[in-house]
């Protein structure tokens, strides 16, 4: 195939579902060509994801819905065509990875679509492992999913549409489940992939920095169902455009903006590794920290919990908690970071009670909980679940605040005032007669959190807040913790999310394998390059850049971050 | 949750079957002690069991529970069936051998207890041949089992489905309840039943609706990889028949033709040894 | 072009997810009863509201595969009894087309006519199916499945009404569109 003939072309596409007053993407004119690699970004609801299922099949035949226009796949015209023969051209990897994990184990995954395809047992076996391998998971065949982190679960869904040879693979959100780490490896090996396959890779995210990690030919910019931007990442970065459209540009353009450095073509500015920077682009980043003061430290408060050498395990056999001590004050803002199984959430159970500990003390402003019922501790500490949809047991918002109050039996009158203050505090009193369902995902997520506040805790914690948010939403949920935490409650969060860590949290405790590793500051955190590995997490381009211009970095890193602060506040 | 049973990895001959084999082997075992009431052959049967449980190397704590637990079962069932039924042997058996009275209308019948010893053997014939299916079954192996001995291959994948996320549907439970609890919703407070169960309705929402979701994702999923595509699949996991399954098979189908043959041959299910 | 099966691969994810939360339910949630040594089968609300959801073919699969799923982790299957939820399941299936869950009607006709349905359903499955497949299998005495089946349909009823109403009610809130909300001060 000619390199400059189009694998995919849409023209003048436009989908409309059949369930929905307008078209969902309009006038899509695009045309992606062999061996490119593509990134698809914009806000939720931009379209992106139907373009996605469009590409796939799952629109129309799915999905129905209304096509104008049209779009082929190497030849074929989709909307003429079908999921499975679609599926022999382009691979779906879905963002859940734990929903699209069909099989029992890891090689049963891996050759579901062959299965399908009625491949023959002796060549299913060779075929499967010979794929297990290109993603390293050989070793892993007779694995179960729950023995599986969510990258290697993610590399299993990648060796499963790989088998069938498709030339073009679709990732939809890849990044949304995984730590920062895992997230790396997986566009690493996306880059692999397709280096040593020749395949065409279209890689839908917001996380535009995480993405851009191995470079990409193009990046494309939906919003509102159209295509506002199409084209190379240097051209992209050099304009305004994502600003405008409120997706996050990568921290070390935010850096050389604040620095006034001008931007230019010849710095290459695509990836942080590409970036080369004049001397007098250092000089001017080096005068900006050195007009940066560094704060006073606030000064320590009253303590609000304390953890003593707590031990758990949930079988005998093996501790998943050792020896953890830490001490939380009065307003905190707190991030809980470590890789999935480190002991984050299993901590937050012990809090809250859910579990007990097998040895160790916790203390809520100097008082032994020990005895306190899960009840009890839930108005001092206040649990928040990482999915809305998991907490959310009534239709209604009201009944749904209320409902702890119902349950403590208390008078009718009362339950109103509080839950009235509650949606006010909250920002949700207009919508107080609304079913839940009528809300956006962040305003569910600010309901779980009111039908938590209404019993008065004073500790909140939260488990990953954030996750699979787009920029708006993430700084939607963000700033109302942040002002809930002004108002002095105290704000613990499990987290992956560095740019939560950075730019919202003013401590961090580091978990590994059931152990405390670190209590520390953010800015000290990504200065420290082991500890960063531990943690699942990875370096920052701001760590990169001022290690290039000469300062220090732990030092830099807190500039930026306090600088930033002010900027958005 | 060491009460519940599941597959147990060890390699014995019992184990080396194939799913299928044990599946049809259960089925059919189950069938022969489900259409006869003869003593000898449900005795016979479950004797046989013990002895092919032998022969899987599972050991007596891997069941202990499970056992303890049926045989309280079958004693309640005995019981009640003794309580309100006093005389069902006699019925059965047409004579009446009356051993003790005790109170009442409630008597020690010869009739009466051999009806009720039958009963018990009627599971315990089955019991050994279900454990032995479940504990040395791999579930993998199950849907490729089912599509084997004839079930549609799309049913026999709602199978694999069904065990493939029911450890994360009861993760998904355990979590919920927790959080719920926080809120004050306690399944184990001594409330009114009524009330107990709208608590649990305001578990089960949250658990059923992330379930939906889940189901709309998976089927994609499935579709995206092209489940359904062709009237047959083929199944990496299965494994080829050896001449151990004919035999297995032989035996089940063998306690199927003595069972029947003995219905032929007492003229009825039961066997009579008071006439 | 692919032909549209009967079987969607949709209804083969929801029997196996209706019969991986009915086996969840009925095997960890043990909610105490009145009568002594039983408990509320609370699985009977998640299985009607799949049934009414998907219809009958998931109803029957997803109560069949989940009690047997349930039975097999005791020890051994009772197949009177999972024979009679795979029918409570294919019974309450049968009135889907008149309660249009999915676009959010579940109004006071649409709850008497599934109470309605339920307790048929319940009736039919545990005091005439199981009951008569003990007569035959077991030779069980009449007076004493007469008494077991009067509570398993009593209970049963009870929890599908209470809990499987409950659920409908709320399931059919979420389909409601949002189009005519007004925000208050």
């Amino acid at each position: 195939m000619n390199m400059r003939e189009p694998i995919i072309s849409f023209k003048d596409y436009t989908y409309h579902y059949r369930a929905q007053a307008a078209p969902t993407i309009t006038d899509i004119n695009l045309e992606i060509y062999k061996g490119e690699r593509i990134i698809i970004v914009g806000p939720s609801g931009c379209g992106k994801s139907t373009l996605a299922h469009c590409l796939n099949g799952l629109n129309p035949f799915s999905y129905p819905g209304e096509i104008k226009g049209n779009l082929t796949i190497c030849g074929v015209e989709t909307a003429k065509s079908g999921i499975f023969e679609l599926s022999q051209y382009v691979g779906t990897v879905l963002q859940d990875t734990d929903g699209q994990f069909i099989g029992m184990t890891v090689l049963e995954d891996i050759a579901f679509s062959m299965e399908n395809e009625c491949i023959p047992q002796k060549e299913l076996i060779e075929r499967t492992k010979a794929e297990a391998e290109k993603v390293g998971l050989l070793s892993k065949l007779g694995d179960a999913p729950h023995a599986l982190s969510g990258g290697q679960k993610q590399r299993v869904s990648m060796a499963g549409v790989m088998v069938n040879q498709v030339p073009i693979l679709l990732f939809d959100e890849p990044l949304a489940n995984l730590d920062p780490a895992a997230g790396r490896d997986a566009i690493e090996l996306i880059d692999k992939l397709q280096k040593d396959g020749e395949k065409t890779v279209i890689i839908i995210e917001h996380r535009l920095e995480d993405a851009m990690h191995m470079g990409a030919d193009r990046i494309i910019m939906m919003e509102n169902g159209k295509i506002i931007s199409d084209s190379t990442p240097e051209e992209l970065f050099l304009s305004n455009k994502l600003i405008e459209a409120g997706i996050r540009e990568p921290l070390y353009l935010t850096a050389l903006k604040y620095a006034d450095v001008a931007l230019s073509k010849d710095m290459h500015v695509e990836r942080m590794q590409t970036l080369s920077l004049a001397d007098t682009h250092k000089e001017q980043i080096r005068k900006w920290f050195a007009k940066r003061q560094a704060k006073e430290p606030a000064p320590e408060r009253e303590e609000v919990l304390r953890v003593e050498n707590i031990h758990f395990g949930y079988t005998p056999e093996r501790e998943n908690l050792t020896d953890i001590s830490f001490t939380i004050r009065k307003g905190d803002m707190v991030s809980i970071v470590g890789k999935n199984g480190a002991g984050k959430s299993t901590m937050a159970k012990l809090l809250c009670g859910f579990e007990t500990p097998n040895k160790g003390k916790l203390y809520l402003r100097g008082r032994d909980m020990a005895e306190d019922t899960i009840k009890e501790r839930a108005a001092h500490i206040g649990y928040v679940m990482q999915n809305p949809n998991q907490m959310i047991s009534k239709p209604m918002i009201y009944d749904e605040v209320a409902l702890s109050l119902v349950m403590q039996k208390l008078p009718e009158e009362e339950i109103k005032e509080r839950v009235h203050e509650t949606l006010k505090i909250c920002g949700l009193y207009e919508f107080r007669n609304w079913p839940i369902n009528a809300l956006s995902y962040g305003q569910k997520k600010r309901v779980t959190i009111a039908s938590i506040l209404v019993s008065k805790p004073q500790i909140l914690i939260l488990d990953e807040p954030t996750a699979g948010q787009d920029f708006r939403h993430y700084t939607e949920i963000m700033e109302f913790l942040k002002e809930l935490n002004e108002k002095g409650y105290t704000v613990l969060m499990i987290t992956h999310d560095m740019h939560l860590m950075l730019e919202y949290t003013s401590r961090s405790l580091v978990f590994s394998e059931g152990r405390k590793i670190a209590d520390t500051t953010p800015e000290k955190l990504f200065a420290n390059p082991q500890l960063l590995q531990q943690a699942s997490l990875k370096e920052t381009s701001l760590y990169q850049l001022a290690k290039d211009c000469g300062l220090p970095e732990e030092a830099y890193i807190r500039a930026f971050i306090e600088y930033d602060r002010e900027v958005r506040s | 949750m060491s009460a519940t049973l599941s597959y147990i990895k060890k390699n014995s001959p019992i184990h080396k079957l194939t799913g299928s084999t044990k599946f049809i082997f259960f089925l059919v075992w189950s069938l022969a002690a489900m259409i006869t009431y003869d003593t000898r052959v449900l005795v016979g049967m479950f004797l046989l069991g013990v002895v092919f449980f032998r022969m899987s190397k599972l050991t007596w704590k891997d069941i202990r529970f499970a056992v303890l637990f049926m045989v309280w079962l079958i004693a309640l069932n005995l019981i009640a069936l003794f309580l309100f039924s006093p005389e069902q042997g006699v019925g059965i058996y047409g004579t009446r051998t009356e051993i003790v009275h005790l109170f009442w209308r409630y008597s020690i019948i010869a009739e009466e207890m051999f009806y009720l010893f039958n009963f018990m053997m009627k599971y315990l014939a089955v019991i050994p041949a279900a454990l032995l299916f479940i504990l040395t079954t791999d579930p993998s192996e199950f849907a490729a089992s089912l599509n084997k001995i004839g079930v549609s291959y799309k049913v026999g994948y709602s199978v694999a489905i069904a065990l493939r996320y029911i450890p994360d549907i009861q993760r998904d439970f355990r979590e919920i309840s927790q959080a719920q609890q926080a809120r004050g919703i306690d399944l184990s407070k001594k409330d009114k039943m009524v009330d107990r169960l709208k608590n649990s309705a305001a578990i089960l929402f949250p658990l059923v609706l992330s379930s939906l979701d889940r189901i709309e994702v998976i089927s994609n999923a499935m579709e995206l990889r092209g489940f359904g595509k062709n009237k047959k699949r083929t199944w990496i996991v299965e494994r080829p028949f050896k001449k151990a399954d004919y035999v297995a098979i032989g035996i089940a189908v063998c306690a199927m033709v003595i069972s029947m043959l003995f219905i032929f041959l007492n003229g009825g299910r039961f066997y009579n040894p008071f006439v | 072009m692919e032909k549209k099966s009967n079987i969607t691969i949709k209804s083969i994810v929801a029997i196996g997810i209706g019969a991986a939360l009915f086996f969840v339910a009925g095997r960890f949630i043990a909610l105490p009863s009145p009568v002594p040594n039983t408990t509320m089968n609370i699985q009977y609300g998640i299985l009607s509201v799949f049934s009414i959801i998907f219809g009958p073919f998931v109803g029957v699969l997803a109560g069949f595969i989940g009690h047997t799923l349930i039975d097999l982790t005791w020890g051994s299957p009772w197949w009177s009894w999972i024979i009679a939820s795979a029918v409570f399941g294919l019974i309450v299936g049968l009135v889907k087309k008149k309660i249009d869950i999915e676009n959010g009607v579940f109004g006071k006709k649409e709850i008497i006519l599934f109470n309605v349905t339920q307790v048929i359903a319940h009736a039919i499955c545990w005091i005439v199916i199981a009951s008569v497949l003990d007569v035959v299998i077991y030779q069980e005495a009449f007076s004493k499945l007469v008494m077991q089946s009067l509570t398993a349909w009593a209970l049963n009823s009870v929890t599908t009404g209470v809990v499987g109403t409950a659920l409908l009610f709320a399931y059919a809130k979420t389909r409601t569109k949002a189009g005519s909300l007004q925000k208050e001060d």
